[in-house]
């Protein structure tokens, strides 16, 4: 056994060196004479992941281990691996970004993100924590048929942290391929094969380290770089006052409202960029999103998975107490990121490498060190874009992690084997699951290439708000909730938030996109009319703007060519609709009233004795803790 | 798992759940997190509500070119911060009262006879 493991350790190091020793260069946004330091700090931060994974794969024995890390894990540590597993790319770059190119509407964006931490607090995380073990299944299949119970948690755990793996590893490709310039592929075998080997040697024991790891490293790089810009910019106040005051900030704002700007002083264009509406248009999408946040990560099976680790419900307040300040000044940290990146480097040259504007971060990052030209601007790129790198894999080991539970403990272990199996048949089923997902991770990451996966994220978020947090919450504080409750609102929460999100505009839709096209198209005489006046004018300022504009208008028109051309067959998005039929991003709003609706009247219809039987032992229990340090023992 | 096998009941649960002190410990926990929960959903949709609907009380500015939109969305932080700080205060309370249970949990159903 243990010469088997040594050879898969060999193989996975023989997998990813070429990877790090050999890449494949690509134009990035680190230049190509600076990445040898960029792959030195990447080679420093894998080579502690992996130390620490091989001193934890000692300590991994029994499926507890594996599982839970044994029950072994302090309040703080956990909260630490908390906003490890939280805190994704999309938080550390793509808030940011959002900020730097729209201001407030970016930072209102990310409120959401941390409030959602006071539903696992209050209603979720202790009484987790005192009736579950390892997984979601688990609280489900206390009270409710059991086998009913796992094959629904379990299959709504996958399709819910298979979106999201799926939304993160095409991210993970994309990012570090605008950063470093490494092929898409070899970013996604990287990141999966990485991944797999915290998982499937340490278990819970590494992914917990890992996620500890990377959330200090990124508040540390964060906390360095609001220092650099407070020294700067001035703080708070003055802070703010430098923003509206920056040209750059202003030629944004007045290229955001249009005309619009013509009458505003640059002092007025520079204040709105402290105003809502830059972003924003819907305020329907923005409470439905708010709504998926605020009950979506109470349902995400690998947030959950987390208060398992902990001995008590106090240890698993005490982990929220310190993942919501963690996250929360974070997040605030993000503002000055965000607005610092717009004055340092500028909205337009942020837009310029990439239009959702993820690279603010490490562009802010290589400024405030001395610029593109210097060694110790290009080591804080390196440095940045490393902890972009950790904190997908972190996020992505905490994923696999939890559908690998579902699939071996649950569906495996639980429905399969009804319970018949010892110790080491669990643990390496567990592995087994482990390298399945991993496996399938890899596959799903490289064939959804230049797909369109923002609907993803917003799926994940859909499905578990609508489907697993009313199940969840139903069977802990509900008398009346039974199994036909949790089938009923599980198939229903799944169903509904998937088709919403499947009509609606998160899709392409090619007809929409030639209209638009054809627009530009048919509008550039108009636009060309002034530019051409204003080259033939003589005087030179007006001849160089206007060649700009014309630069401009020339690479509009070949995009808009381009989409016509790519999609000259297409008329309808893969649902087969012209135009979305539901006008939310977010399904939400609709969806978690239907799931909640669904759970009620599935427990109303249905007779289950033992459901009745067990709520007063469950509801005992999961009120004051009893007997939960037994649990984590066996 | 030791939860659905039947060699745990050693507490009566029944007993326990009719327990006037765990009845007083439900319903005080319950009201608690419902007021709590409520309160903390209110004052956060009040963002992106008042974003939309009244983005020209956010445009006031308050101090320089602060303005009350700012105000409100670091508020927030401070407000999900304190929610957590009261939870953690009042859920030390929950704390005493359910430890109070669990030393005397297994007399609980001995005094009312056990039904099993």
């Amino acid at each position: 056994m243990k010469n088997v493991k040594n050879k898969i350790w060999l193989a996975l190091i023989a997998c990813v060196l070429p990877f790090v020793a050999q890449p494949a260069f690509a134009q990035g946004a680190v230049a190509d004479k600076w990445k040898w330091l960029t792959f030195l700090v990447f080679g420093a931060i894998i080579a502690l992941t992996m130390y620490v994974t091989y001193l934890a794969a000692k300590r991994v024995k029994t499926v507890s281990d594996f599982y839970a890390a044994g029950g072994g894990v302090s309040g703080l540590q956990n909260g630490w691996a908390i906003a490890g597993d939280y805190l994704s790319a999309a938080s550390f770059l793509g808030i940011a970004g959002l900020i730097s190119l729209y201001g407030y509407d970016g930072f209102m964006y990310s409120v959401g993100w941390l409030v959602a931490y006071i539903t696992v607090l209050l209603v979720i995380a202790e009484p987790c924590r005192n009736i579950g073990k390892y997984t979601l299944s688990d609280i489900l299949a206390y009270r409710n048929d059991p086998k009913k119970a796992r094959i629904v948690g379990a299959l709504s755990t996958i399709t819910v942290s298979t979106f999201y793996l799926t939304a993160q590893m095409v991210g993970a490709g994309v990012l570090i391929k605008t950063l470093i310039g490494i092929d898409y592929e070899v970013s996604v075998m990287t990141v999966g094969v990485l991944m797999l080997a915290y998982v499937l040697f340490g278990g819970m024991v590494a992914t917990t380290w890992v996620q500890i790891i990377k959330a200090i490293l990124l508040v540390c790089a964060s906390i360095l770089m609001v220092i650099l810009v407070w020294s700067q910019y001035g703080f708070l106040g003055d802070f703010l006052g430098s923003v509206v005051a920056d040209p750059k900030v202003q030629a944004r704002v007045a290229a955001l409202i249009g005309d619009k700007a013509t009458n505003l002083s640059a002092q007025q264009l520079g204040q709105i960029f402290l105003e809502p509406g830059l972003f924003l248009k819907v305020p329907l999408d923005q409470i439905s999103l708010g709504m998926a946040l605020v009950f979506g990560t109470a349902g995400m099976p690998h947030i959950l998975m987390r208060f398992f680790t902990v001995p008590t419900a106090q240890a698993a307040r005490t982990s929220v107490n310190w993942a919501m300040a963690i996250i929360g000044g974070f997040y605030v940290l993000t503002l000055f990121l965000g607005m610092g990146s717009a004055m340092k480097v500028g909205p337009a040259a942020i837009a310029a490498i990439d239009a959702g504007g993820n690279m603010a971060n490490p562009l802010l990052a290589q400024s405030l060190g001395g610029g593109p030209d210097s060694l110790f601007g290009n080591l804080f790129m390196a440095f940045v874009a490393a902890v972009a790198f950790a904190t997908i894999v972190a996020v992505v080991a905490g994923l696999v992690l939890a559908a690998a539970s579902a699939m071996a403990h649950d569906l495996y272990v639980g429905v399969i084997r009804e319970e018949h199996v010892t110790q080491q048949e669990q643990v390496r089923a567990a592995r087994v699951a482990t390298i399945l997902v991993g496996a399938m991770a890899i596959v799903i990451g490289i064939s959804a290439k230049g797909q369109n996966v923002a609907h993803l994220v917003a799926l994940a978020f859909a499905v578990a708000s609508s489907a697993n947090f009313p199940c969840v919450l139903m069977t802990l504080f509900w008398r009346r909730c039974n199994t036909g409750g949790i089938v009923l609102g599980m198939v229903v929460g799944t169903l509904v938030a998937i088709g919403l999100v499947m009509v609606s505009p998160n899709l392409t839709y090619p007809k929409a996109i030639k209209e638009a096209a054809q627009k530009v198209i048919d509008g550039t005489p108009a636009r060309m009319a002034p530019i051409t006046e204003a080259l033939a004018s003589g005087d030179a300022a007006k001849v160089a703007k206007a060649e700009k504009d014309k630069a401009a208008l020339d690479r509009a028109v070949a995009a808009a060519k381009a989409n016509i051309e790519k999609f000259k067959n297409d008329n309808t998005s893969i649902m087969g609709l012209e135009k979305p039929w539901f006008e939310l991003r977010n399904p939400g709003l609709i969806s978690i009233p239907l799931g909640f609706l669904a759970v009620i009247l599935g427990s109303l219809l249905y007779r289950d004795k033992r459901a009745d039987d067990m709520w007063d032992e469950l509801y005992v229990r999961q009120t004051t803790g009893i007997l939960a340090a037994k649990a984590q023992v066996h | 798992m030791s939860a659905v096998s039947p060699a745990t009941p050693v507490y009566n649960w029944a007993a326990i759940d009719n327990d006037p002190r765990f009845q007083s410990l439900h319903s005080k926990k319950v009201a608690f997190l419902t007021s709590l929960m409520v309160f903390s959903l209110v004052y956060y949709f009040l963002l992106p509500i008042g974003a939309a609907y009244f983005t020209d009380i956010y445009r006031i500015k308050v101090y320089g070119v602060v303005n009350v939109g700012i105000l409100f969305a670091l508020s927030q932080f401070l407000v999900a911060w304190g929610i957590a700080f009261y939870y953690t205060a009042k859920a030390k309370n929950f704390d005493i009262m359910a430890a109070e249970l669990v030393r005397e949990a297994d007399k609980i159903g001995a005094k009312i006879g056990a039904k099993k």
